[in-house]
Parts: C-alpha cells; structure tokens; sequence
C-alpha cells in the first residue's frame, strides 16, 4: 500500500533537506558543502528535541546511519575505543566494557531513559555538549581523547580542552566525531559517578565523578569532575590537589570537599538556588569519598 | 521522499518530507492513530513504538530514519478482536485510566518482556520510568507488567 503525502499536517520540525551518505568521506563532503548549516545525525536523542524547540534550524541532516566503522566498542591494554555510533545501550550490555571501564557503565544508568538509550550514541552527547550531560563529564574525568574527521583531515583533541560552553565545543562545520578514546583502567581504582536529580532521567541539578589509584594508603593520580553545575563539565584542580597523595582521613575528605564547593559557581534555576547546587557538589563528592575508604575492591565496585 | 518501512508485519512505502517524525508518518501517514503524541520532544514516552526490536521514542526519530527498518506498533501487538495477554493483564490490575500514555508504555513493556521475559521489578520499574503517567501512580502498571511475565516465558519456550 503506498501512503499519500497530506496536505495540513501539524509539523513541529523546521524545514530541512536530508542526505544518507555512504561513507565518512561522502559525510564530511556534505557537511563541508553546506556552509556551516548541516548537521550530522545519527539517534537525534538530542538534536530532535532541539529541532523541535527550533533552537537548531538546519538546512541539511546528514545521516551517519550507514556510515560504516563507527559502532564498534575495542577493548585492548591501551584502553577503551568507543566509536561515535556505540549507543547508550550498547554501553550498558557490554560485559566486557563493564570490567574494562566500569565508571562507563556507571554513568550511562543516568543517561536518560531506557527508550532513549536505546538510540542515544556517545559521539551525538559528546558533539551536544550540554552541561548537565553525563559522558562529557566522564570523558573530560578520564583525560578521554575526542577523534574527529574533517575535510582538513583527522586530528584530535583532549576532552578537556573540547568543551567550550553550553552546547558549544572545538568542533568545525564540516568535522565529525568518530571515536572516544579512553585509557587502561587499573583493576584496582576507585572511583564513583554520581549524581542528583528531581527524577530518574532527568538532567542532574549537580553531578560528580571522582576516581584515584591507593598506592602507600594514599589516594594517588586523583581526578574528580563536576558536572551540570557551569557551563562545560569541570575538572576540579583543587579538589584533586587536597587530596593527592594524601591519606583518606576525614580531615582530607573535608578539605577536598571545601575544594570542590568554592570551585563550582552554579547559576540559580528553578529547581535549586546555586548555594544548594554547590552543597550538592560537595555532599555527593563526600558521600562517595567516604564510601570509597572503606579498604575493599568489592566495596568499591558496589558505589553502584 | 520515499520511506520504506515494515509496519506491523506488512511492507509499507510513505512520501513524506524529512522533517516528519516517525510518530506523524505512523498517524497521519499510515493512519495507525494508535500511537501517541503528547510533549513531542522526547519527554513523556507516549509515541513509544518498537524499531528494530527496540523501544525507541517515535518523536525523536525521523520518518525517514526508519527506512527499511520494521517497526512494531500497538495496532501491531493486538490479536484482531481479542487482546493480548499484556493488554489483558493492564485490564485486570486496573493499570489504565484516562488511556492516553498506555499505547506507549505497552510497546516499552512489550519490547521488555519480549526480550526479558523474568525482568524483576527494579527492572519493570527502571523501564517505566521512561514514561509519564498523570492517572494510576504507576503501581497498577507495575503490576501488570510482572504479572504478564508467564505469557511472555510460555510464548519463549514455544519457540522453535
């Protein structure tokens, strides 16, 4: 039976042209051809709400859906390889994925919902860059590396230098990502991905991450993150510097604490004051370090 | 352009710009008005439909991102004039009321105990929390899912 094409339809999305190219080459050409209007798709878990709100107004999507090479997760003793394409889903079933890269696994529970991590890819949360998204806070944690391809060629950069502002990144209209990569994470680390929000799915009114390798009973290589609390995902310098290579006594636990409070300035919103957003920084952050003394991996593995 | 896509079991082809969503090809399209639309930005999970096997919101897709792809509504899951033993379990827990999210939360659970069929109720749960109802405060829904769970296993285990 073949459908007709109606005359008054409710259309909720701007107007805009389409393309389903082939390869990656053919992806780049079309977005370079565009002057800087195109955009890639692939789940569209983000790019659809924001086309519906006509915060985007596109004249061309080009679809990555047959783009070959991009789905793949690579596990090997440099890391974890996640091609731009590898949906939250794929993340969340992944075995292997869950021993390699357990913070990972972690984050993406908070992804959203279930129906959305169905078809939410990790390159189209990194490439939206919202400030309260979960996987840009992981990778700028994890010293990830963004791959990207561009009529110019490849290049990459360090997540941390990626984020530029609120759905704003070091991106070119005519570049795409590829991959995230991520390196080894020791068997032992300790680490905790954790976050508050009104409802499950919603977006975080404050999140962290944190992890550190115990060498001598000190915390060492420490990392700690905030995120939905500025404009980009925040690695907290200080934090991390009040408690390198220190014990994890409770004295230590607070002042890093303290750290992490007076680095972030999250703005007022409707659903908390920026003086809540901030103590929500800084009570998740303890909570989990204090979780994270307890001098066990198994302890460790159940901060989830 | 032209959009091919399984619907319900049956090869279907649609003319339709690229900005219809999914979820107004199936309405206005192929006339399936079964399917949802309330927030129409991925908020509420009531246009939920099966592609691919996979509950995915039908506002968040593009019609024409479901090309050659099977998807599965609820005129699909229906047994002509009789209901399914999901729909019958909804009907007996009382899990619907004003009726407007059920088509969608019915794919989700569908999709869920298709694949899962001994999902415990964290999991039901975690799933349906995916979905905005503002009549039954869930627990009847909840309750129907879990008890849906036989069917789905007899269903599995008859399987070549």
């Amino acid at each position: 039976m073949a459908g007709q094409s109606e005359g008054a339809k409710p259309m909720k999305l701007p107007k805009f042209d389409y393309a389903c190219p082939a390869t990656i080459e053919q992806a780049v050409a079309l977005l370079a051809g565009a002057d800087g209007t195109a955009r890639p798709i692939s789940g569209g878990q983000s790019l659809m709400p924001m086309l519906a709100f006509r915060l985007l107004q596109p004249s061309l999507l080009v679809d990555l859906r047959h783009v070959p090479g991009l789905a793949t997760i690579t596990i090997n003793n440099d890391g974890v390889h996640l091609g731009a394409k590898v949906r939250w889903c794929d993340i969340e079933t992944s075995a292997a994925l869950k021993v390699a890269h357990p913070i990972l696994t972690a984050a993406v529970r908070y992804i959203a919902h279930h129906q959305i991590r169905t078809r939410g890819t990790i390159g189209g949360s990194i490439a939206h860059a919202d400030p309260a998204a979960e996987m840009p806070c992981v990778a700028v944690l994890c010293d990830a590396e963004i791959e990207i391809v561009g009529s110019a060629g490849k290049r990459k950069i360090p997540a941390t230098s990626f984020f530029k502002g609120p759905l704003m990144t070091a991106l070119q209209p005519d570049e795409l990502i590829t991959g995230i990569r991520f390196l080894a994470w020791p068997a032992g680390r300790r680490w905790a991905f954790e976050e508050f929000a009104r409802r499950r799915g919603d977006f975080a009114l404050a999140g962290i991450g944190v992890f550190f390798d115990v060498r001598d009973d000190k915390a060492t290589n420490v990392h700690i993150a905030a995120f939905g609390v500025g404009d980009t995902p925040l690695r907290l310098a200080n934090a991390e510097a009040a408690l390198n290579n220190r014990p994890l006594t409770d004295a230590v636990i607070k002042g890093c604490c303290q750290a992490a409070r007076e680095a972030v300035d999250p703005r007022d919103n409707t659903h908390g004051s920026s003086a809540y957003r901030r103590g929500l920084v800084d009570y998740l952050l303890g909570e989990s370090l204090r979780r994270l003394t307890v001098n066990s991996s198994k302890a460790c593995a159940n901060a989830h | 352009m032209r959009t091919d896509v399984e619907l319900n079991g049956k090869i279907f082809s649609f003319e339709v710009e690229p900005r219809t969503t999914l979820a107004d090809c199936l309405r206005y399209n192929a006339k399936l008005t079964g399917t949802h639309v309330s927030c129409a930005h991925g908020f509420c999970g009531a246009c939920t439909v099966i592609v691919d096997g996979q509950p995915v919101r039908s506002c968040l897709m593009l019609a024409v991102q479901a090309n050659q792809s099977s998807v599965l509504t609820i005129e699909g899951i229906s047994n002509d004039d009789d209901l399914t033993p999901l729909q019958k379990s909804f009907r007996k827990c009382h899990a619907v009321q004003c009726g407007f999210c059920s088509p969608g939360i019915l794919m989700s659970a569908h999709a869920l105990l298709t694949s899962e069929p001994d999902a415990d109720e964290d999991r039901v749960r975690e799933v349906v929390s995916g979905h905005l109802c503002r009549c039954t405060g869930y627990i009847p829904i909840v309750q129907a899912i879990l008890e849906a769970r036989p069917a789905y296993k007899k269903q599995r285990s008859e399987l070549p």
